[in-house]
């Protein structure tokens, strides 16, 4: 439902009842997801052990592509809790992440390549997350910060909050610590880079 | 410094400006019963030695027996501040006159109350949960709610 909307370009008064109708819609979101994602999605991860058959022009393109994608790795501007001070830390200049192509925190999903998870994410902010996630262009890729993303932390047995950001989107990298110096961070986004290193095109063509 | 009215003084001040009025001082704050509390509130706000143009704090707590909502009000003219506490018992519904007439402040706290501990403010004009989802079964700061 579109908010203040009626369809025809102008804005209809937004009145009590289009309130409650859209708590409504929101409520059956979030209790719907939270019904179907009982489970946490796969690791995306498997076809790094797996063989690929490789020829040479395929090979070279493709480390040309890699070097590409993980030597400009966009981050989505996505603080959700205290983790997000440690990921701000990283961006600025003592940590510098600029060193590696990454400063530029996108405010849009349609520019960014990679989801940094930062912090805590509720029910309430699952949906969302789950949108923005595919709003972002492929290639893109999550790295999931903190114990509270990775597994709810200390949260886990919460009313409220998602036990692990893996129930909502597919997790590439994960950054343990409560929250992760923003060595660790860096720590793994270079192992992200890493893995970006050993994909291919042939995969992703095959895949999606 | 900010100075603590004692409910001791104050008690009795409520009681001569409004008679019917049901409340009686303990240590820390003016206990008031349910029924008489709006008028006890719009009292303390309109006085003019008293003076509580400003609700600091709504908290809800829940004391197994019974649950007990608290107001914290403070005078900025005057620097004072009074701590009021309404006790209910924990039924089907608790239920107490909302504050959103007096001080408008009072709107997104008596909503988080009832949204965690299950009170429900009479008179509010959007009383709907403000943190957790419509459709969320339960309070989840009162004692007995399980997950």
């Amino acid at each position: 439902m579109e908010i203040g909307g009626n369809g025809h370009g102008a804005l209809s008064p937004i009145t009590p009842e289009v309130m409650r109708q859209l708590d409504f819609s929101e409520g059956q979101t979030i209790e719907a997801m939270r019904g179907a994602n009982r489970r946490p999605i796969p690791d995306p991860d498997r076809w790094l052990t797996e063989e690929i058959q490789k020829s040479v022009l395929v090979t070279s393109l493709d480390s040309l592509v890699n070097w590409g994608r993980r030597s400009s790795l966009w981050p989505m501007n996505f603080g959700l809790a205290c983790c997000a001070i440690e990921m701000i830390c990283a961006a600025v200049s003592r940590f510098d992440i600029a060193r590696f192509g990454m400063e530029l925190f996108r405010a849009s999903p349609r520019q960014a390549d990679l989801m940094i998870v930062a912090g805590t994410v509720t029910w309430k902010m699952a949906p969302a997350l789950r949108r923005i996630y595919d709003q972002m262009p492929e290639p893109k890729w999550v790295a999931a910060m903190g114990s509270c993303a990775i597994c709810g932390g200390t949260f886990a047995q919460g009313y409220s909050v998602v036990p692990g950001v893996s129930r909502i989107v597919p997790v590439d990298v994960y950054i343990p610590g409560c929250p992760p110096r923003p060595d660790a961070l860096i720590y793994g986004l270079m192992m992200l880079h890493k893995k970006i290193a050993k994909d291919s095109i042939a995969r992703q063509a095959r895949v999606g | 410094m900010t100075r603590d009215l004692s409910p001791f003084e104050l008690a009795p001040l409520v009681q001569r400006e409004l008679p019917s009025a049901a409340v009686s001082p303990t240590t820390p704050a003016l206990m008031v019963e349910p029924g008489s509390l709006l008028a006890v509130a719009r009292l303390l706000q309109e006085s003019p030695t008293l003076k509580l143009d400003y609700l600091v704090s709504v908290t809800g707590v829940d004391y197994l027996d019974y649950l007990e909502v608290v107001y914290h009000l403070a005078s900025i003219a005057l620097n004072h501040r009074v701590v009021l506490k309404v006790q209910l018992p924990r039924g089907d519904k608790p239920t107490v006159p909302s504050l959103t007439s007096l001080w408008r402040g009072a709107d997104l706290q008596e909503r988080e109350v009832y949204d965690l501990m299950g009170v429900y403010f009479e008179g509010h004009p959007n009383l709907k949960r403000v943190f957790l989802w419509e459709g969320f079964v339960g309070h989840p700061l009162r004692k007995d709610f399980l997950y």
